[in-house]
């Protein structure tokens, strides 16, 4: 019987990463993934004959510069280069769409010379700023309490940078820090459809509207990202997200991680207050020094470890983690291309955004709050086999879309609510790309509950927890906790629910396992 | 009259919940609650000295407080325990359950059986101080000074066990003084005398089960009783006509609070503040620093605040120590500020009296380590006694002294002395 | 011709402590007022005959002490009365009420919910340590986080080590409880969702926000940082309505020899050379000063009193940057005798607090949606009181005063200006509303005053109808009030002040902008700041 030094729950990119890194310092270690597959929410899956489509994730838009060149990514197949990065198409109903082109709009068109000055200014403002908070992605979050001389020296770093913007430029930071992102934009541009487009991109994923304090860390969060070096790009990985995951399980595997699908663990053992090893539902017991978890904060604490094991405050503070998903996510087969009214080829390569305006995207959030999905909904959508037509038949196209707001505890049940949200998505898309009904072979909607289901996500929530100021840094995925570690000893936390957050980043599970290094684990 | 005939009907049910709502919406009116105990009370309160227990009005006094601290020592005396915060935990996980929660071993805790315990938060602060009755393998009594629903009710998910709070629906006696179970064997509580100290028994009353368990807070042999609220008074009349020839007598708690400081014993949120009330970090203590570490019991499973006692004992972060006092003198000190050297501040006395019993001036001190721990020489308490409107200010020398500050042989014999 | 040592511009009670401190550190102030009587938001008006209306503000706490005592305002007649309860009315015809008494509070939660009667003692205390750590701010100038001058940075250590000194857990709180939605705090404590609307709602007064957005939490510690004579988080009515804190405050400033002109409304501030030299009337009269002070909010007071010119660019962007969304109303009435309330006793203490009718968070987030969308609720977030339930000086023997402050009001309605017919429509539904609990409430009506931010921005100057003069979000709090760079009372145009509740710490009748604007400005002009008081300690 072989012995691991680590054992690592949860094969999704987080796990993977986590585990290859692991490996590369030396330590024996094992993935135990439950599904048939690696991935988690980032594989590439058939979901009807012939039709291929990136599950959750479908744009890559942050895999972490340092987990590229950690995993040496690049010798396992991975490819990004500067022609792969997509435009994102601002869709208008009435009128031609407005598209940024390159890295988040270093080329704005469809819009008036003077929307373009202000886009330039505003775009550059917002890289500055993210990129103030980028510095925070690839390390643990300070520690408050004792802070060492190394986290001290760090935060420096980081007030360095902020006083290198100049004393007006600092201001502003201050101020926009935590401001809603409609407030910001009408401040600086006018331009409905770019407003509306980026009141989307800041809330995407979270439970905020665009005029929720606080909004505007969704584009910061976003922007902080970077693809082939370019902070805010995006592309469609060849054969799917799917084909990101292969190159960062090969070089797990080099690293000699060894991985076992279908395996699900039941139960992370602990003896007197140490994680010592998992049971798999099959009722195999595995020890290991280090258990690290990639899954959810909340499964990981409250079914693997159990309430049992664990203080009364810190359950308490596990179950206030709030996370209910308010994203959908919608594949069609499509017999031919749709047709996107004003948009040109290149357009429909990239991301089409139906986002009318900040005021829109508010409206579609409302109901959400209530437990009921927008009437009118808004949404990114990629036509991802016109640029690997390896993803569908000959002819034929793959439309994968998220779609917001989709409320998790819908409060007639997504039994009955699913077949009207549908309705109420394929209305709005045919508004943009007429007769699209017509051409839908097949149709998959998976909404937080089947996301749930699924993938194993409570809630549906692609980022384990809601990534909204106090869930963040130092309160994520709880305060006093948000260093990987848990209360358990020998047991750390390494998936999207711990610091930085979600989106295919690899960035928890590459500082989770620093840190296991660093604590001997 | 013609308000009524306006009305439209209603169902008779619709109008049960109406007044029962109407019913439960009136206590505004009453700012203060009696006890189940509250008629007879009433009828000795020749001070009328109250004070505010818990939302409840219990006596400071009932005639006279010396006197009262007396028939503690040396006959019976009747005490009032209602307004305790009490809680039926019960399930097959009862025992895990408080096993998790409380600082000492809830299995070997007998059905039977009754133990002090205290509990933390995840930081290893003392929420609160109390007792824990079992009285069956999966039924449990916690007792306390404050309110723990959220925190039990938190406390209890993943465990199969119910938590209900039940202040109001048991009401509760304590029974203290030499002559106390011979009160209980006149009362014709047959086989009380079987009890040894902490245990408990259920015994018919007045078509209902009393539970009594040979427990108190006074250092004195005695027992408490709880009884279901509607069985009070006649578990009050059955004692008192009992005790008449042993000269029991109801006191109030000025002369309870005498006796639990000869005792040793410590009051939350006077010898220390609990986690939930203490708005300055600083007053947050844990079991060591308050004198109850000898609860730990690292032997056992996981239980709250585990992980941060064993850090702060690893790491020496403990700040506070809980110490008993004896000070030169007659003066009582309460709340005098104790001093190394007479002039550098070390803590605080939080209750003092001159001790009927011990014939010492004894005091309950809270100091910050070293002092009290392993400095314990030329330790002084500085004494502001107004005297005619006037200050008296003494400083005197105070010796650290084992708890309690006195040991009564008849509290643990076996049988109770039959006085 | 004379040159005061001070102008103030507007008589609120901002203006007012401002003027009051400056003319008892030796200067000669005079204070003009557009209106024919001082006050601003803070006022009592005989709107019709026998009745005192508190028609703006209308309840009192958050006034500073300190300020009260400095001024003397009790020899010229202010005296608070504590509130005595208050209560949400459900629609099944109960009640959810708080009672000043700890145990009769707990009591009246349990009859909802036996936990939430117990998670109560926790809530306080952690509500009340965030109070602890701010309320020393209130009467501190907020630090320049990007300035070297020892001054800010010894101010930013202070804040530093008051942080510092917090544990861990309290930290943790602290960084959470500034960016989160109330409704997600109470989550973390109660369960019941009317106990949750019954504490929500002081994370919205005043606010355009709903419960359900992120930094309400903070909004609800601006509203429990008040005290009534030292019972911290209390709220109380000052006797002889809210104008009896600025007729106070009148009388204290003429005692120290101040002067006042009501009737006088400032067209413009004067300035030469980059320094304000005066202000000129509407009639066009010219009035020099040495120094002026603005009690008007910044939007007013740079974008309509000071020419464009006079100021950097980055400073009038960010003013016209600045928020101020109005977000409330009021409705004022006079009633010919006590209104009932089938759902409540007779004898309740409830009619001698604040009542309201918003009996669930959806509700109250639902009546912000109708904010959002450019309307006024149907169904209304009222904060409903009937002052003279304590207080018999406002209406004749038997009658009374009632006031609803109501949320939630658009500075605009659906884009465009508010009609007569709009304010009718939006009073009908705060009368719809009352009704539904008290029958016949209708025929009591008197009287009554409808207010929507048109008729607070027409009468008081408040921009927007802001009662705060500026949003109470992140971004405009602390050295971010009212913009960057100018937090500190100054502006760029020299010898121009601020001192209204577009300045640090906020709005609400508080005192503290007044009262700390006067402190930089003595500090300027290198004078004696005896005469005021420290911050009260927080022990």
């Amino acid at each position: 019987m072989t012995s691991f030094d680590a054992i690592v729950i949860g094969g999704g990119h987080n796990g993977l990463v986590a585990a290859a890194t692991l490996a590369k310092a030396g330590r024996k270690v094992l993935v135990l993934e439950a599904a048939a597959d690696v991935g988690g929410a980032a594989r590439t899956e058939e979901f009807a004959p012939g039709f291929r489509v990136s599950s959750i994730a479908h744009v890559l838009n942050r895999l972490h510069p340092d987990v590229i060149k950690t995993l040496e990514l690049e010798k396992h197949g991975l490819q990004v280069a500067r022609t792969d990065f997509m435009p994102t198409v601002a869709l208008s109903k009435d009128g031609p769409p407005l598209v940024l082109h390159g890295a988040y709009g270093e080329v704005l068109t469809g819009s008036t010379p003077s929307e373009q000055s202000a886009w330039k200014e505003l775009r550059a403002q917002l890289l500055r700023y993210a990129g103030i908070l980028k510095l925070f992605l690839s390390r643990r979050p300070p520690d408050l309490a004792g802070m060492s001389l190394k986290e001290t020296a760090a935060l420096g770093q980081i007030a360095l940078a902020l006083k290198k913007l100049g004393k007006e430029d600092m201001r502003d930071f201050l101020r926009v820090l935590l401001m809603n992102v409609a407030d910001l934009l009408d401040e600086q541009l006018a331009d409905i459809r770019l407003k509306g487009l980026l009141a989307f991109d800041a809330t995407l994923g979270s439970h905020l509207g665009p005029r929720s304090p606080t909004s505007l860390l969704g584009l910061y969060y976003r922007l902080a990202g970077e693809t082939g070096g370019a902070a805010g790009a995006q592309m469609l990985p060849k054969g799917g997200m799917g084909a990101v995951i292969t190159a960062i399980r090969s070089a797990a595997e080099k690293a000699g991680v060894t991985i076992r699908t279908a395996a699900p663990v039941a139960k992370i053992i602990v003896e007197k207050g140490r994680a010592v090893g998992v049971a798999l539902d099959s009722g195999e017991m595995l020890r290991a020094r280090t258990i690290v978890s990639a899954i959810n904060p909340a499964t990981t604490m409250l079914d693997l470890v159990g309430p049992r094991e664990i203080d009364t405050g810190f359950v308490r503070k596990v179950k206030n983690i709030r996370m209910k998903g308010d994203a959908a996510k919608l594949h069609l087969a499509l017999d031919r291309p749709p047709q996107f009214s004003g948009v040109d080829a290149a357009g429909h390569k990239g991301r089409l955004v139906i986002a009318p305006s900040p005021d829109h995207v508010e409206r579609a959030f409302n109901p959400s709050k209530y437990g009921e999905f927008s009437a009118e909904p808004v949404m990114e959508i990629t036509l991802p086999s016109l640029s690997d037509p390896s993803l569908a038949p000959a002819g034929a196209c793959v439309l994968s879309a998220v779609v917001q707001y989709a409320p998790y505890a819908l409060k007639e049940g997504w039994d009955a609510g699913k077949p009207k949200f549908l309705k109420a998505i394929m209305t709005q898309l045919g508004t943009y790309a007429p007769g699209i009904g017509k051409s839908v072979l097949h149709t998959e909607l998976l909404t937080p509950a089947d996301i749930e289901a699924r993938y194993r996500m409570p809630g549906g929530h692609w980022h384990h927890g809601e990534l909204q100021a106090d869930q963040m840094l130092m309160s994520r995925p709880v305060s006093g906790w948000s260093g990987y570690d848990t209360p358990v000893e020998g047991l750390f936390l390494a998936g999207a629910g711990s610091h930085p957050g979600g989106g295919v980043s690899g960035a928890p599970g590459l500082n989770a396992a620093k840190r296991i290094i660093a604590m001997k684990g | 009259m013609a308000q009524a005939t306006r009305k439209k009907p209603v169902s008779k049910t619709a109008d049960a919940a109406t007044s029962a709502r109407t019913a439960a919406q009136s206590h505004f009116r009453t700012l203060r609650l009696g006890t189940p105990f509250q008629p007879r009370i009433d009828a000795l309160a020749r001070t009328q000295d109250w004070y505010n227990w818990a939302g409840y009005h219990a006596p400071h006094s009932l005639w006279d407080e010396e006197l009262e601290y007396f028939a503690i020592r040396s006959q019976a005396a009747l005490f009032d325990i209602s307004p305790m915060t009490k809680y039926r935990i019960e399930g097959p996980d009862a025992e895990a359950f408080l096993d998790r929660v409380t600082l000492r071993d809830v299995t070997k805790l007998k059905p039977g059986r009754v133990h002090y315990t205290a509990w933390c938060d995840d930081e290893g602060f003392v929420l609160d101080d109390g007792t824990l009755f079992r009285l069956s393998p999966t039924r449990f009594r916690l007792c306390s000074q404050e309110r723990h629903l959220p925190w039990l009710l938190d406390s209890a998910i993943g465990f199969d066990v119910t938590v209900e709070e039940e202040t109001e629906a048991v009401a509760g006696l304590a029974l203290q003084g030499p002559t106390s179970f011979a009160v209980l064997r006149d009362a014709g509580f047959a086989g009380v005398e079987t009890l040894k100290i902490f245990d408990l028994a259920e015994f018919p009353h007045d078509g209902g089960i009393v539970t009594i368990s040979r427990t108190g807070f006074t250092g004195d042999l005695g027992c408490e009783l709880f009884v279901p609220a509607d069985k009070a008074l006649s578990l009050w009349d059955r004692l008192m006509s009992a005790g008449e020839l042993r000269g029991i007598r109801a006191i109030g708690y000025t002369a309870l609070n005498r006796a639990r400081l000869e005792a040793g014993l410590i009051v939350a949120n006077a010898d220390f503040t609990t986690a939930e009330h203490a708005i300055r970090a600083d007053r947050l203590r844990m079991p060591d620093e308050i004198g109850l570490g000898f609860m730990i019991d690292l032997e056992k499973g996981h239980f709250n605040g585990r992980r941060a006692i064993l850090e702060a004992r690893a790491k020496r972060k403990l700040r506070h120590v809980l110490v008993g006092l004896e000070i030169e003198g007659n003066i009582p000190a309460e709340h005098a500020i104790v001093y190394h050297k007479k002039h550098q501040e070390v803590g605080l006395v939080s209750a003092a009296m001159w001790s009927p019993m011990a014939k010492r001036n004894i005091a309950i001190a809270s100091l910050t380590r070293p002092y009290g721990d392993t400095m314990v020489e030329d330790l002084w308490v500085e004494i502001y006694a107004m005297r005619e409107l006037q200050y008296q200010k003494l400083m005197k020398r105070a010796k650290v002294v084992a708890r309690p500050f006195i040991k009564l042989d008849r509290r643990t014999a076996n049988p109770p002395a039959d006085f | 011709m004379k040159a005061w040592d001070a102008i103030i511009i507007g008589g609120g009670h901002n203006g007012l402590v401002n003027a009051c401190y400056l003319q008892r550190a030796g200067l000669d102030v005079l204070v003009v007022e557009k209106n024919d009587w001082v006050g601003g938001a803070a006022t009592s008006r005989e709107l019709t005959p026998g009745f005192l209306y508190s028609n703006c503000s209308y309840v009192c706490s958050l006034f500073r002490p300190e300020i009260m005592r400095d001024l003397e305002l009790p020899r010229f007649g202010l005296q608070v009365i504590s509130y005595e309860g208050g209560a949400v009315f459900t629609r099944d015809g109960d009640y959810l009420a708080n009672y000043r008494d700890h145990d009769a509070h707990r009591r009246e939660f349990a009859r909802f919910s036996k936990r939430d009667a117990e998670a109560y003692d926790r809530y306080s205390r952690d509500v009340t340590r965030q109070c602890r750590f701010i309320q020393p701010l209130l009467m501190r100038t907020a630090p320049d986080p990007t300035s070297f001058r020892p001054r800010d940075i010894g101010e930013l250590l202070y804040l530093g080590k008051k942080f510092a000194g917090l544990s861990s857990e309290e930290m943790a709180l602290t960084l959470r409880f500034w960016t989160m939605s109330i409704s997600e705090f109470l989550d973390e404590y109660f369960e019941t969702d009317v106990i949750k609307a019954n504490f929500a709602l002081s994370g919205i007064i005043g606010t355009a926000l709903g419960p359900m957005s992120p930094g309400t939490a903070y909004v609800l510690l601006h509203h429990y940082m008040g005290e009534v004579d030292g019972s911290v988080g209390a709220w109380g009515y000052a006797r002889g309505g809210m104008g009896a804190v600025t007729k106070a405050l009148a009388a204290s400033f003429k005692a120290s020899g101040g002067t006042i002109r009501t009737g006088a409304e400032v067209d413009h501030v004067l300035v030469g050379r980059g320094k304000a030299k005066g202000v000129v009337l509407a009639g066009g009269e010219e009035i020099y000063g040495k120094l002026v002070v603005s009690n008007a909010d910044v939007k007013r007071t740079f974008l309509k009193l000071v020419e464009e010119k006079e100021l950097p660019d980055i400073f009038l962007r960010r003013v016209k940057n600045f928020k101020i969304r109005g977000s409330s109303g009021k409705v004022n009435i006079a009633l010919d005798s006590l209104p009932e309330f089938p759902a409540l006793p007779k004898d309740s203490p409830v009619y001698r607090g604040d009542m309201h009718f918003t009996d669930s968070m959806e509700r109250m987030e639902r009546a912000y949606d109708d904010w959002k969308a450019g309307r006024w609720s149907a169904d209304p977030f009222l904060d409903m009181v009937i002052p003279t339930t304590l207080d018999p000086t406002m209406a004749p023997p038997g009658k009374h005063f009632m006031s609803c402050f109501v949320q939630y009001a658009p500075p605009k309605v659906n884009g465009r200006e508010w009609t007569d017919a709009d304010r009718d429509g939006f009073a009908e539904s705060v009368i719809a509303q009352i009704s539904e609990y008290s029958p016949g409430f209708r025929d009591r009506i008197v009287h009554m005053e409808v207010r929507t931010p048109r008729e607070i921005e027409a009468e008081v100057g408040l921009t927007e109808g802001n009662i705060f003069q500026g949003e109470l979000a992140f971004d405009q709090l602390l050295f971010n009030r009212p913009v960057p760079g100018y937090a500190q009372y100054r502006s760029p145009v020299g010898g121009l002040y601020m001192c209204g509740s577009s300045t640090h710490p906020g709005g609400g009748v508080m005192g503290a902008p007044g009262r700390n604007a006067a402190a930089e400005i003595l500090r300027d002009l290198a004078k004696s700041t005896s005469h005021m008081s420290p911050a009260h300690d927080v022990i």
